[in-house]
């Protein structure tokens, strides 16, 4: 009798486990996120200006934007989105299984990523580079003085392979000190068990302002790498794909066509310019193409904003970052932000 | 005998009715239902990541890392590839296991017995011990230890210092390196044949203590030999080693041997946590000795010394060492914790940096699994050894 019990038992076991382990592939992500009702979206556990739960609880920064930029295009409503903070080491595994359906964690665009682990890169949402920040008691004005050096830095990031680089180009010894999250490595160069911290310059502003005493630190010149950092979807989803890409394609055309959240209702009733029509859904349906309402770019506009209200909300001057617009300029302006017509 | 021939099929139930052969033919169907299991998911795996674009395999470990690791115990560095830094992380993590098991052990035995002592002073102090750090969940120790020395240690241009050749800073303990010189081979030489000689003499001493009863100091005799005999060669030969001086070069020291500051917080914790339940595990075994042991070896007139290395530790041995066992595979496992303060273990190189370079993860949490297993396992074994060692043995 025994046997008998455990015998099922055990069949019953296995049957779930076999089962589990098959994964339906056939309904698309736009599919599942719009009958869920709900965006699924991974972001930092707390970076300043790009990811960060507020006093009360609610999510901000250019990476969340992102984020409730797609769930007002999708679904109307930017605040239908769960985050999930992610650390930089399980943020791929948590798109590639499916936790999340995109992920809009300053993640750097390289060919490794993009080619090798079924993700997609949908974009650029903030060009960024990496720098070095030191206490001013080393009297180092430069990161070719940093030889010997202990440097900490965040675990599983390029910041941590463009380090290495860097010191093997120039010829220099260096002690990495590698933490899981960005706090930690801020606690390391606090507390003096580093010379340098190592990161994203448009963090490293926030970083120091976190210090104790910020102006016990600098900002070295040099910036010795490429980050542009944007959003990741799975492979093979062609139509998720066109949709998270262009939500921010929407977000810099509106800033190049001049409608802003306030202005855009007043742009929508009165505007006779084609171009514009064809982007607040007016004139022809655009949106459908892609799967989404027509109005899909008015609600990004209305809820979210243009490019430019969302890099001044969470990084531009005034903010704990104030950072300039620099490269993520729009192409008139000087910068590289371009965005492809609405046609 | 034709007779009989003519029956036994039906004298002997059918095989479905015989409960030997049930048994074993749902053994079977088990068996076969969990490797076909396996089978599935090991395939369904495979295929959905296909299908996702995700690419598989192991060649990646021949591929050049491009990152740097603090701490080695072998050469390394950037040019190096994945499968490297597998070596270093699992090199890393066997370190501070093995030396943490020892320290473990020698912490636990001591705080055990003196818990147990009649010493009022000295059986509080190791009750309040075991209470205190029994009782605190591991990564907050971690978290101390690390924060605590961190703190409290001055940077490396203050160091603190023993002359110049021993620097204390918050970047770690620098020693001087000792640089064998030729000449050296002689000394290594001399203290093999030195342990050679106190085994002899241990045989000696036992064979002699069995004949005549007189007690022999083997221990100091051969302490005298192990140190003495080396030490003479090497004074002979001219002193063969020289020492690399650790010399503050820009930032940091450079030369010399360093021990960074996560390996010895984590260290710390580690020896310190499990000590506590290695301690109570000594008491619990002692303990289960029968007193009516201890004073059958009192009476006999043996001092307490003897009396407690003679006849109540080798029983205690019997029930120490199943637990004792448990205690040694946890400190292995918790030694992953070393990636919450940046100790380059095989989780926080491996599965940490490693794993995120290459988007390997089905490989490479396999692959780390299954070296926790393998050390698992070979410290089970080697302890099972043991524990038949010191069994009670039924004549």
């Amino acid at each position: 009798m025994k046997t008998w019990i455990n015998a099922a038992i055990g069949v019953l076991a296995l049957g779930t486990l076999a089962h589990a382990g098959t994964v339906s592939a056939a309904t698309t992500t736009l599919k599942t996120v719009q009958d869920r009702g709900e965006l699924h979206c991974g972001v930092n556990t707390g970076l300043p200006g790009f990811s960060q739960p507020d006093q009360n609880g609610h999510w901000t920064g250019i990476d969340v934007d992102t984020c409730r930029a797609i769930a007002a295009a999708v679904l109307g409503d930017a605040d239908k989105i769960k985050f999930t903070p992610l650390n930089a080491k399980e943020r791929f595994t948590a798109l590639q299984s499916g936790e999340i359906d995109v992920l809009s964690r300053n993640t750097t665009w390289t060919l490794t990523r993009d080619a090798s682990l079924g993700l997609n890169f949908t974009g650029t949402n903030y060009y960024d580079g990496q720098g070095f920040l030191v206490k001013k008691s080393l009297g180092v004005d430069s990161a070719k003085q940093l030889g010997g050096a202990t440097i900490c830095v965040q675990s599983g990031t390029t910041t941590e392979l463009n380090l290495a680089d860097y010191f093997r180009k120039n010829g220099m010894q260096y002690k990495p000190l590698v933490f899981d999250t960005s706090d930690q490595t801020v606690q390391g160069f606090a507390s003096n068990r580093c010379d340098v911290l190592t990161s994203d310059r448009s963090q490293l502003a926030a970083l120091r302002s976190k210090l104790q005493d910020p102006s016990s630190a600098k900002i070295l010149p040099e910036v010795i790498s490429k980050e542009p950092l944007g959003p990741v979807v799975r492979q093979g989803d062609d139509q998720w794909f066109n949709v998270v890409k262009w939500c921010l394609f929407a977000q810099i055309n509106a800033e190049e066509m001049g409608i802003n959240s306030g202005n855009v209702d007043q742009i929508r009733k009165d505007s006779k310019d084609p171009g514009v029509m064809r982007l607040l859904g007016t004139s022809e349906d655009m949106g459908q193409k892609l799967g989404l309402p027509a109005d899909f770019a008015y609600q990004i506009i209305k809820q979210v904003g243009n490019y430019a209200e969302m890099f001044n909300r969470n990084v531009g001057p005034g903010t704990p970052l104030d950072l300039d617009r620099g490269i993520n300029a729009l192409w008139t302006d000087g910068g590289i932000l371009y965005a492809p017509p609405v046609r | 005998m034709p007779e009989h021939e003519q029956h036994p099929p039906a004298s002997r139930p059918a095989p479905w009715r015989n409960p030997q052969v049930r048994a074993i033919a749902f053994q079977v169907i088990a068996l076969a239902i969990l490797a076909w299991a396996g089978y599935t998911i090991f395939q369904n795996t495979l295929h959905n990541m296909q299908e996702r674009g995700i690419h598989t395999g192991f060649g990646f470990l021949g591929q050049p890392a491009g990152f740097g690791i603090i701490f080695s115990l072998i050469p390394y560095d950037e040019t190096m590839s994945y499968g490297r830094t597998f070596l270093v992380g699992l090199l890393n993590t066997l370190l501070v296991s093995g030396i943490g098991i020892v320290l473990a052990t020698i912490v636990g035995f001591i705080a055990g017995i003196a818990r147990l002592s009649k010493n009022w002073l000295v059986s509080r102090i190791a009750a309040a011990y075991i209470e205190i750090f029994r009782n605190i969940p591991l990564l907050l120790q971690i978290f101390f230890w690390y924060f605590a020395v961190l703190r409290a240690l001055p940077s490396p241009r203050q160091s603190m210092h023993l002359g110049d050749s021993v620097f204390l800073n918050n970047r770690g303990l620098y020693v001087p390196a000792p640089v064998s010189q030729p000449g050296m081979g002689l000394v290594w030489i001399a203290l093999l044949i030195a342990i050679v000689a106190v085994i002899a003499v241990r045989f000696w001493a036992r064979r002699r203590q069995l004949r005549t009863g007189q007690p022999f100091h083997t221990f100091w005799v051969g302490l005298a030999i192990v140190v003495g005999m080396p030490l003479v060669t090497f004074l002979a030969t001219g002193r063969p080693i020289s020492f690399d001086l650790p010399r503050l070069q820009g930032f940091n020291f450079s030369g010399g041997m360093g021990l960074i500051p996560e390996f010895v917080a984590l260290l710390a914790a580690l020896t310190i946590y499990t000590g506590t339940f290695i301690a109570e595990t000594v008491r619990a075994g002692i303990l289960s000795v029968r007193h009516g042991q201890t004073e059958a070896a009192l009476s006999l007139g043996l001092p307490q010394g003897l009396v407690l290395r003679l006849v109540v530790i080798p029983q205690a041995m019997r029930v120490i060492i199943p637990p004792l066992t448990s205690q040694y595979l946890n400190l292995t496992k918790n030694s992953s914790l070393a990636t919450a303060i940046g100790y380059p273990d095989l989780v926080a190189v491996f599965m940490g940096t490693t794993l995120n370079q290459t988007g390997k993860a089905v490989e490479i949490v396999a692959m780390t699994m299954a070296v926790y297993l393998a050390i698992s396992l070979a410290i089970s074994f080697v302890m099972n050894m043991y524990n038949r060692a010191v069994a009670l043995k039924e004549r």
